[in-house]
């Protein structure tokens, strides 16, 4: 039974949420909120009644879709998953879910907590709570003005993870630098994955200096083959560090416009058919590899995890189809230079000539600095698209950028209210025609309410 | 004609955007047909000193800056000295700013030094200074995004490149922002820095090619995105300030 104070919390939480649905607003950060300050232990002390304990997913892209996978594949083990969905995964935001998936005695419905951590928020609450799996995806410069520098956030998650209870099973990334470094730090069992295919990715890392020096010594690392910025087969030709064996890899990733499909192999010999995974993009071929690596963590079948996957869908804003007047909406978040060149990449694959609606806002949730616009690779993108529609709090910002990536003038509109320019963007595209919708986060959330207005999709915190 | 770019440690010293810095520069001198090479110039190479017209040197990680501190107290730092000393003319951000000051002094630690091409100094402060900022100049106005812990003191030979209207500049105490020594720029202006503040970025061009070739008169380029995304910029700054 809960302690008081966990009660007390748990109460003020619960009523804060219905006082939120009563006026119509879907808050998802609010009542958790509550329900910390009055007891910061409230997530350790509810999570507690969990019976297959809690994963955290964490790093800095694919959070979202790769926890929303791991919902899937847990259902489909019979297991009930408490999730904090619509992307809140600041502490509050898990709270919140409790909250969401409790009762008034403080008892979460469910039996496994699937929660997002933002990896600034990772160091504190791996302090906080005691979760069966950790795991963490990659690590990217995002929102400097929040995290400050990649190697200072590395290191205090090393130490959080160095304090972690041995029983404890830390899934990481084999092929990013910093994060497989996580892994020394560890006294219990590690889990890595990675992807093995020689086919995949090219030679030289990506424009961003992110962690393209060595985690132990600091010398240049060198790459055989470099997946996704610097994600790839790394090693240190100085102290001879290198990328950790894979207890898990994709020997082949077959990419479509809308899918891909990904060879198993792991280290237990195993005959495992080709994973369907049906949202576009090498990125999301490394989230399903990382959703299957945990689902081996949680001892779940790879066949029944494998299966989940193929029938995925994706969430709010990571790839999602909208359909208006006739015209195909594809709405990509981006938040980062890494995550944006990854869905350049995935766009790019399709060889279509892009109608763009991007927008660009500079609030707390989107990164208060706007200048990794200049680090995204807006150069490989500029020469195929034909038309721009920008808006945002910084659409100027934005509109600058693409006329210095060599986007012809004539192509490229600036908007400024966020119906207009969904207006303008689907009156520049032809009937049956394509918009992809690139947005920070608090502009995608603009761009859907307008949407939900307009009765196109559900608001997002139903979903 | 043609201009020569070095881009300094861009392995190490290029967060917050720099490359748009290098971008603008390079966009700006080919819309007006001058041929632009751009090199990577890092640690562990040999600087070749009359080569470049033109230093961009920008932040970095902590980490970063002790390999590239190590890198300039050797002959590159010599080098580069030597060339700065000859005419190139260069633009250093935040880290790279305060590694071409005289000294950086942490707290409770002895001062690093720099390689005093700029008559700043800096000292390790407490609060860091994180936000929009905003600088009038004699030129037009700076604005950008700083994020900053040290706090830069300019010394007689160093004019500040503007005045602080939001934000913090080099000190958050006397409301100068950025150093302009000679065709040596340093500020903390992030932003990218030079897209949105195309007067630095032609200031800048026209000394690089003067270094090679002569006093230059620039041809002027419609610059209505520049000066509607500074506008922008400075109003939201405004607004939140």
């Amino acid at each position: 039974m809960p302690d008081p104070q966990t009660l007390i919390a748990n109460a003020a939480g619960r009523l804060a949420r219905a006082a939120l649905q009563l006026s119509g607003r879907g808050g998802t950060a609010l009542p958790g909120l509550i329900a910390l300050t009055i007891d910061p232990d409230f997530i350790a002390a509810v999570a507690s009644e969990l019976a297959h304990g809690m994963v955290l997913v964490s790093g800095t892209n694919g959070k979202t879709t790769t926890a929303r996978m791991l919902s899937d594949i847990v259902r489909g083990t019979g297991w009930a998953p408490i999730h904090n969905r619509s992307g809140s995964n600041l502490e509050r935001g898990i709270a919140g879910a409790l909250l969401a998936d409790g009762n008034w005695k403080a008892e979460p419905t469910g039996d496994i907590g699937m929660f997002e951590v933002d990896e600034a928020s990772l160091p504190r609450v791996l302090g906080a709570i005691s979760p069966r799996v950790v795991l963490v995806t990659n690590l990217f410069r995002d929102q400097l003005d929040r995290y400050f520098e990649i190697d200072q956030l590395a290191r205090r998650i090393g130490d959080a993870i160095a304090k972690l209870d041995p029983r404890v099973t830390c899934v990481l990334n084999a092929d990013d630098p910093i994060v497989a470094w996580l892994g020394q730090r560890h006294r219990g069992p590690v889990l890595y994955f990675g992807v093995d295919d020689p086919t995949v990715g090219g030679r030289v890392p990506q424009a961003i200096s992110d962690a393209t020096r060595c985690p132990r010594c600091r010398a240049a690392l060198q790459y055989e083959r470099v997946v996704l910025a610097h994600e790839g087969d790394w090693s240190c030709p100085s102290c001879g560090l290198t990328r950790p064996d894979r207890d898990i890899s994709a020997t082949r990733v077959a990419l479509t416009a809308i899918s891909s499909e990904i060879e198993i192999r792991t280290a237990v010999a195993s005959v495992l058919a080709p994973v369907r995974v049906p949202v576009a993009g090498l990125y999301n071929a490394y989230n399903a590899l990382a959703a299957l690596a945990v689902a081996r963590a949680l001892d779940i079948a790879l066949p029944t995890a494998a299966l989940a996957i193929a029938n995925f869908r994706p969430a709010f804003g990571r790839l999602e189809e909208v359909t208006v007047d006739g015209r195909e909406l594809r709405l990509i978040l981006v938040k980062n230079p890494a995550g944006f060149n990854a869905a350049i990449g995935a766009l790019l694959e399709t060889g279509r000539r892009p109608r763009l609606l991007a927008a660009l806002n500079d609030r707390d949730a989107d990164s208060r600095d706007v200048s990794w616009i200049w680090d995204a690779d807006f150069e490989a993108l500029a020469p195929v698209v034909e038309h721009a529609v920008v808006t945002g709090i910084r659409s100027r910002d934005l509109a600058n950028r693409l006329k210095y990536a060599g986007v012809a003038r004539d192509r490229t509109v600036v908007v400024d209210q966020w119906g207009s320019a969904i207006d303008h963007a689907i009156g520049a595209a032809p009937e049956g025609g394509e918009v992809v919708v690139l947005a920070t986060y608090t502009a995608m959330l603009a761009l859907r309410n307008e949407l939900a207005k307009r009765g196109h999709v559900a608001n997002f915190w139903e979903d | 004609m043609d201009l020569r770019i070095a881009h300094l440690y861009p392995d190490l010293m290029s967060i917050y955007g720099d490359r748009g810095n290098v971008l603008a520069l390079t966009q700006r001198a080919r819309w007006r047909d001058i041929a632009v090479e751009v090199r990577a110039f890092t640690a562990g190479q040999d600087f070749d000193a009359d080569w470049p017209d033109l230093w961009f040197f920008g932040g970095g990680q902590d980490q970063g800056q002790d390999i590239v501190g190590a890198d300039l107290g050797g002959p590159n730092g010599a080098a580069l000295k030597r060339s700065l000393a000859n005419g190139a003319a260069a633009l250093a951000i935040c880290g790279g700013y305060q590694l071409l000051g005289h000294e950086y002094l942490p707290e409770n630690a002895p001062a690093i030094p720099g390689l005093g091409a700029l008559d700043v100094r800096t000292r390790a402060g407490t609060v860091r200074f994180v936000g929009n900022l905003v600088a009038e100049s004699p030129d037009g106005l700076l604005v950008g995004f700083e994020n900053h812990s040290g706090r830069t003191y300019l010394g007689p030979k160093a004019k500040p490149l503007g005045t602080v209207v939001v934000g913090n500049g080099n000190n958050g105490e006397d409301k100068t922002e950025g150093a302009v020594q000679d065709h040596i720029v340093g500020t903390y202006s992030h932003g990218s820095c030079l897209p949105k503040n195309p007067w630095l970025a032609d200031r800048l061009l026209a000394w690089a090619l003067e270094r090679r070739h002569g006093p230059q008169n620039l041809t002027p380029l419609d610059d209505r995105e520049e000066r509607a995304a500074s506008e922008q910029a400075a109003e939201v700054a405004k607004a939140r300030a």
